[in-house]
This record gives C-alpha cells, structure tokens and sequence, in this order.
C-alpha cells in the first residue's frame, strides 16, 4: 500500500519539479530586457564595460601628474610570463639618503595572459586593469608599452 | 458553419478538373502527382529549415543571448546560409564502411519523416491523402525513420554510431507503445482514425476540452512520448555529442548530415501537427458551445492561420522541453516508459472506454 502511495505521490512531486524548472526558462524566454549579448561593432560607442573587466594593465596617474608606483619590482617577481619590466635609478635626496625610484615601467601587453597577479600583489596599488579591449595593432611595436608618463614623479605621501 | 468560407476543396477540385480536361488520363496523373511532390519538397524544406532557426532563437532567449542575428534581419536567412555551406561540403566515404547501407540509411529516415506530411489535414479541404486510418499511417511510417537510424549506426563501423543507433532502437521501440496508446484516448472519443473526421468530431469544442482529465493526461503523455520518439529534448540519448561525439550520425558529412538534421525536425513537426490536430482540434477554429457571437468571430480566421498556430504552440513547447531539462540516462528512459507512461496510459483508456460507454463527456 506504502509503494502505491509513494509511486502516486512521486509522480506529482515529479511533474512539479519539472514544472518548476520550465518556470525558470519560461521567465527568460519572455524577460528580453535581461538579454546579456552585447551586439559589439553596432553599440562600440555606448558599449558599457563591467569593472572587473581586465583589459590592459595601466598607471593611474593623477592631476599633477603623479603616480604611485614605487619601483619595488613586486609585480615583474610576480608575473608568471615575463611581461613586465621595472627599471629604477638610485637617485640622493637632499638629506643624503640614497633612495631607488622608477624610471621606466615595461608592459609587454604581447606577452600578458591578464592574469591579473600584478594588479592584485601591488603593495601601492600603483597599477590597475582598464576597459580597453580594442588591442589590435599592424605592429608588434606597438605592445609594448611604458607605463609611466614622461616627466611624471611618485605621489607625496608614498615617497616620504 | 462560418468556418465553412474557407473550404479549400473547390481550389483544389478545379485544378484536378483543369489537368484532367487537357491532358490524357495517365499523364494528368503524373502531373498531379509532381505537382504534390514539388509542393511537399518545397513546404518540407522551408519548414525545416525555419524551425532549425526557431530552434536557434528559442534555445539563445532561455539562454540570454540573441541567437543568429547577422545573416539578413534577425537573423532570418541564416539557415539557408548553413545549407548552401553543408551542400557545398566533401561527402567523406568511410573506408570500412558498408557503403550502400551508409548511403541509403539518411534517405530512410527522411521518407519516412516525408511520408507522415502526407496526412496531415493543413486546413479544410488542403490534405494530400484522407485515408481512413489516418492516425494508424502516421504511426507506422514515422516509427520506419528508426530503421535508418539503426542502419546508420550499424554501417558507420563505429563504436560510437552503434551504440547511438541501439539506444535509439530501444528508445522507439518502447515509446511507440506510448504514442499509440495516447492517440488512442481520442480515437475512442472520436470513434474513428481518419484524420478529417477527427477533425470535424471537434467542430463545438476541442478534445482537450470536451475529453476533460483523461484528453489531458492523454495529450501530456503524448507530447513527452512524442519528444522522445523524435530523439530530440531531454531524450536525446541517441546522439548524446558529450558522450558518443554524435551517435548515429558521428561518420557523416555534408548533406547527408543535413538530412538527418532536416528530418529531426520534421519529425517534430509531425509530432506537433499530429498533437495540435488530434488534441487541439487541427484547423478547426476556438468554438465554445452555446456562445454563437464567439464562434462566429473565430471563424473569420482562416484555418490555416489556425492549424500553423497551434502547431507553432506545440513545438514551442517541445522546445521548451529541450532547453530546460538534462538528458536521461537510458535506464532512466526506460524506467519512465515502462514503469510511468505506460501503466498510466492502460489506466487511461479503460478510464476513456467507461467514460465514453456512460456518456460522460461533452458532447
């Protein structure tokens, strides 16, 4: 009596389950607001990109052009591909102490798996990932980058 | 009946008196002959072709996405883009396979998805062949497309292939029993088999209605035997691509790929138009009995309108079905056919015999 019981009961739980389930594809079926695909070439200019989004690896600078890399070289010991270069100069502060500071930082945007280690290691948060995704370029050149801006100094309160 | 405006029979009469009065008798019957050949390839490939789109567009809009929309406006003429690529495609002959059974075997299963088309009833007066057995033909031709399955997978010389096409054969070879006795349900309710008469038993209301609980259960029986008997859905273990690459079908190219691919889906539309016309009362307009304003209004809209609609119901469903449940293992399978669908379904058809016998439904 117990088995028949259960054989009814399992088919309604049965069927409500399946029904539950084509509830859920049933909502996106009609919901095409919730569309995720981005129709790319047609929207470039209104495209909207998520922050997570790693495209390229970038130096915040700010206004007076500052930025807050300290040249300790975290990140190049971190990247498991070779695609950063930190070179520094020591240079002599006026009160004698001899000091290490950034004079080029080389990103081999070639050779970057955007991984995401650098950005995530980097004691000062000096370097950060941009929306940029359009990385196409006729020369090889032109991947690798200096990520720092000529002229450009380690922000105040990091340098003292 | 309003509905009776859109008779197609005297369309159709005239061209067979206008071949007849101008040709020799054998050479009319030719010609009549080509003509519904040409007109059926024509309809064949047209629907086959849009449901695969439909199929694309249904699966990207559960999913989230867009679906094909490059290939003309949304996407429309993107099938046929993959058709001209599939013609155009090397037909790879399989050194250890037995070649006239590889060959012959995707011409198995598209007849027999093609020879169902014959009798359907499309609208009033549109039907190639009222046979009196109508619901009995369809049965027996569409359960023929297993044959080629089974021959596919044995020629193919591939492991993969044959145990696509053996699952297949089990699979069809106990949901038929299912899809048989279902349409029975109705066949009791109506009192015939032929198609037309059916259809015309659901000039007040349709069977869903009229039949009540047993019409219900016989119809979702159905749809759920029905998605498995086209191998589609959630009971595609014949192709099964995560585990057999792509069963029955792994060794062939180009067009005769395409031909198994046109055929599942014209096997669901078999099945849909089968269920819309059996159940869901085929081209006959939404009649309510005792609401003649109603009626009348619904007869406005031609049959075929109607007939397409309710198909075009049914298919979504189906593909709703696909797009939403994971594929069973076959003991699973089997479990559902003969320990569910098939003790169900006997319980039903005595329950239908004594219904019909006090005259319990909606007359």
């Amino acid at each position: 009596m117990k088995s028949i019981f259960n054989y009814i009961t399992g088919i309604f739980k049965g069927v409500w389950t399946l029904l539950k389930g084509m509830s859920v594809t049933g909502k996106y079926f009609i919901r095409l607001d919730k569309i995720v695909t981005q129709k790319y070439p047609e929207n470039r200019k209104k495209l909207k990109m998520y922050d997570r989004f790693k495209g390229e690896v970038i130096m915040p600078h700010d206004a007076g052009n500052y930025h807050r890399c300290t040249g300790c070289g975290i990140c190049e010991l971190n990247c498991p591909n070779g695609s950063i270069e930190v070179l520094t100069d020591k240079i002599t502060t006026t009160e004698g102490k001899s000091k290490r500071i950034l004079d080029k930082y080389i990103y081999h945007l070639s050779m970057c798996t955007f991984c995401g280690l650098c950005v995530k290691t980097c004691p000062s948060t000096a370097i950060a990932f941009s929306q940029e995704f359009e990385h196409a370029v006729f020369d090889r050149q032109k991947l690798t980058k200096v990520l720092n801006k000529q002229g450009s100094s380690l922000v105040k309160d990091i340098a003292e | 009946m309003g509905y009776q405006r859109y008779d197609l029979a005297p369309l159709t009469h005239s061209i067979d008196l206008f071949l007849y009065n101008h040709l020799p008798a054998t050479w009319a019957f030719i010609a009549e002959m080509t003509i519904i050949g040409v007109v059926f390839l024509i309809f064949y490939a047209v629907i086959g072709l849009y449901l695969v789109l439909a199929e694309r567009k249904v699966c990207a809009f559960m999913q989230n996405r867009i679906g094909p929309n490059r290939v003309g406006w949304f996407g429309v003429i993107q099938t046929i883009a993959d058709l001209f690529k599939l013609l155009m495609k090397e037909l790879i002959t399989i050194r250890k396979a037995d070649k006239f059974l590889f060959n012959l075997a995707p011409f198995i299963v598209i007849i027999a998805s093609f020879l169902g088309l014959a009798a359907i009833p499309f609208a009033m007066g549109l039907h190639a062949i009222d046979f009196n057995i109508g619901i009995f033909y369809i049965m027996a031709v569409s359960s023929v497309g297993v044959v080629g399955v089974l021959l596919a997978g044995w020629s193919s010389n591939n492991k993969y292939s044959l145990i696509g096409a053996m699952r297949s054969g089990a699979q069809i070879v106990s949901y038929e029993l299912s899809v048989g006795l279902s349409l029975l349900v109705i066949a009791i309710y109506s009192g015939s088999l032929q198609l037309s008469t059916i259809v015309e038993s659901q000039a007040d209301a349709w069977w869903i209605i009229k039949g009540h609980i047993p019409a219900i259960i016989a119809f979702i029986v159905f749809i759920t035997a029905g998605t498995a008997e086209t191998n589609r859905g959630p009971f595609d273990l014949a192709e099964a691509e995560s585990e057999l690459t792509a069963g029955f079908h792994t060794e062939y190219s180009g067009i005769k790929f395409a031909f198994f691919f046109l055929a599942e889906y014209m096997n669901m539309f078999l099945i849909a138009s089968v269920a819309a016309t059996v159940f869901w009362g085929g081209w006959m307009p939404l009649h309510i009995p005792g609401c003649e304003g109603f009626n009348n209004a619904m007869d406005f809209i031609p049959p075929i309108c109607w007939y397409f609609g309710k198909t075009a119901i049914v298919i979504l469903i189906m593909m709703w079905f696909k797009w939403t449940f994971p594929r069973l293992r076959i003991d699973q399978l089997l479990t559902l056919e003969w320990k569910y669908l098939l003790p169900i379904n006997l319980v039903n058809i005595i329950v239908v015999a004594l219904i019909v016998l006090m005259g319990w439904y909606i007359k």
